[in-house]
């Protein structure tokens, strides 16, 4: 008796919950640290009285992560990079098709609209569109490493306990592009790809007495080189500029085997309930002004026509002191990742983590 | 009558149900969808088969197991730093400060508890780091003659997490050294006993429930422990809960993550049983008496 009075009791309770939410539209998105502004959050939220912006910051493998684990539900929409929709939709079934009519897809640059598109169509559906894209790299302390031009030197003697990086899939290519080889090609035929790795993880391995430390986020990796304790790391360019504000010595290296490009995307999750608000959302951040915002926020370029111009002055300063024409058109666009390729780069990133040798 | 039985047994329920709802809710059903998982295998997108791969995969990759050790052994290293520098300090408490200087005391082991991991293992790292106040100091004093680095290396991580778990430890041996009689200390010295004597075959003893429970708790918190690794540790240490971490997110791979967590409960749960079984005790007459 009592048993059955409660849970009418707690039924109620979450009817009633469930009634006084559905009163305003609440958009749910997931996506990068600095990806939501609190001034572009409330000039959205002032624009649309009717919607409630939610945010949860998050990165690519933990958006996938969190995604899988509800099949999808939970978010109205996701930013996952745009090699990271292919496989996990075929594997995961995490995403919903998207509908680019609802889309002011004429202010995207063209060829990066393009490139998402190619990237991530599944059987005639498109599964996302460009947000913001930037590089990764290097970064060095040019009064003391003046000379940093490849992604093998972070490994160079002559720094030897003053330079970092991160222990994720990055390195993995771009020390595969520095010793010649192509890892995207590889992509198709996996037992070579994994003889590619074999090969980066002997180099790397035999790299960790030059390391000082390996970063774990943009926090940790700009202390150490603020305070010089490390003078050249792999970085994302963001981080590099963000340094640049404050000390001008320290300027993003695009390597000279070409700097590794992103795309961040907008796509929407399997299960998410706020479709139109998403596509309202994604339609005010391409705005031009919005688009400042946004960029002084992440300190990555838009991907609408002209979203270099877009910045705002200080990052515009610190791309242009990075970036000639040839190193944009040397840049190599991360290519999708095949099921099967995380499990191969996880282990050998294990195995590089755990080897005490060099 | 038959009304105060009703009563007594309905208030039996409503007193432990939030606890079996606890239990059933959120370790034992996650548990059991855990094993489950940890069973199954990839064999294509979307394809999943029951098989025992995650489980050869551990035993065959010397790095998982290598890890596993070494968490620990470690682990252990630290529960007992713990117990040996958290003895004198509960002792102090229990028995030697007077009632007032009590209250500050364990108030002053709270502190710390008050603020985050996260926020903790940075103060740590603004002290040890080598451009960090430690460094610095030594600079200054002249001790050294350029920066040291103290971070990132299994130390740090060491000091890291006995700072961490130590109130676990000084918590429970207080409460059982508070309940101790002074005089039976004081029939130790009559007896003609020195101080260590008395320390061994009357404290100690007295205190076992204590240090059970302490190094039970401690050594569980240190090898589950995430935080503190990762961001003391250096670029050789890894932690098995990292790897764990990998597993689900870097990998992709829940099923092999989900065998790993159970390895760590298994190899824990044994480790405990071990230290209980070599030490003479028994669960009952330490945790459960205390």
């Amino acid at each position: 008796m009592h048993l059955k009075t409660t849970l009418t009791g707690l039924l109620a309770a979450t009817m009633l919950a469930g009634a006084g939410s559905a009163q305003a539209e609440t958009l749910r998105l997931l996506t990068w640290g600095s990806y939501a502004p609190d001034e572009l959050v409330q000039k959205f939220e002032e624009e649309y009285p009717d919607i409630d912006v939610e945010v949860t910051f998050s990165n690519n493998e933990e958006m996938i992560a969190k995604l899988r684990a509800t099949g999808g539900a939970g978010f109205d929409l996701a930013q996952p990079s745009h090699d990271r929709i292919y496989a996990a939709q075929l594997e995961y079934d995490i995403y919903k098709p998207m509908d680019l009519s609802k889309i002011d897809t004429s202010v995207m640059e063209a060829k990066l609209l393009e490139g998402v598109k190619a990237n991530t169509t599944i059987e005639g559906e498109v599964y996302a569109v460009p947000h913001q894209w930037g590089t990764s790299g290097l970064m060095a302390d040019k009064t003391k490493a003046p000379d940093l031009s490849s992604w093998a030197d972070l490994c160079d003697p002559a720094y030897k306990g003053k330079t970092s990086m991160r222990l994720k899939r990055t390195i993995l290519l771009g020390t595969a592009f520095s010793m010649g080889e192509d890892p995207f090609a590889a992509y198709s035929d996996l037992e070579k790809y994994q003889g590619i790795l074999d090969k980066v993880a002997d180099k790397l391995i035999e790299c960790k007495d030059n390391i000082k430390a390996y970063w774990k986020g943009g926090d940790d990796l700009s202390a150490m080189m603020l305070s010089g304790e490390i003078v050249a790391s792999e970085t994302w360019d963001s981080t590099a500029y963000k340094l640049y504000d404050q000390n001008q010595n320290i300027v993003f290296v695009p390597p000279k085997e070409g700097a590794l490009a992103w795309i961040d995307t907008f796509a929407l999750p399997r299960k998410g309930k706020a479709d139109d608000a998403a596509y309202k959302w994604i339609n005010f951040v391409l705005r031009p002004e919005n688009v400042t915002i946004m960029s002084g926020s992440t300190g990555a370029i838009a991907a609408v026509k002209g979203g270099t111009d877009l910045l705002p002055e200080d990052k515009k300063a610190a791309v242009n002191a990075a970036f000639t024409a040839a190193d944009i058109d040397n840049l190599k666009f991360f290519a999708n990742i095949p099921p099967g390729v995380e499990d191969m780069e996880g282990k050998t990133l294990e195995k590089i983590k755990a080897a005490t040798g060099g | 009558m038959m009304q105060n039985k009703d009563i007594k047994r309905l208030s039996l329920i409503l007193l432990f149900s939030p606890f079996a709802l606890w239990i059933l809710l959120l370790i034992i059903l996650p548990h059991i969808g855990m094993v489950l998982l940890s069973f199954r295998e990839k064999v294509a997108p979307r394809v999943y088969e029951y098989s025992f791969a995650n489980y050869l995969d551990f035993i065959n990759e010397p790095i998982y197991w290598n890890t596993l050790l070494r968490t620990g052994s470690m682990s252990l290293l630290v529960t007992a730093l713990a117990l040996l520098i958290g003895f004198p300090i509960a002792y102090y408490i229990a028995k030697i400060a007077g009632p007032r200087a009590r209250g500050g005391l364990f108030l002053l082991c709270l502190i710390p508890l008050w603020v985050s991991d996260l926020i903790r293992s940075f103060g740590w790292i603004l002290l040890l780091r080598e451009t960090g106040v430690i460094s610095n100091f030594l600079l200054w004093t002249g001790l050294i003659g350029e920066p040291v680095e103290f971070l990132y290396n299994d130390i740090a991580v060491i000091i890291g997490l006995v700072y961490t778990v130590i109130l676990f430890m000084i918590v429970p041996l207080v409460s059982t050294l508070d309940g101790m009689d002074n005089s039976m200390i004081e029939a130790g010295y009559n007896l003609g006993g020195n101080g260590f004597t008395v320390l061994r075959r009357i404290i100690i003893p007295y205190a076992m429930p204590g240090i059970v429970a302490g190094c039970i708790v401690t050594f569980m918190l240190t090898a589950g422990s995430y935080l503190t690794p990762v961001l003391l540790g250096g670029k050789n240490s890894s932690w098995f809960t990292e790897q764990i971490y990998n597993q689900f997110i870097t990998r992709f791979n829940w099923e092999g993550g989900a065998a790993f967590g159970m390895l760590l409960l298994l190899f824990t749960s044994v480790v405990i049983w071990l230290g209980l079984k070599l030490s003479g005790q028994t669960l009952a007459n330490t945790v459960a008496k205390s």
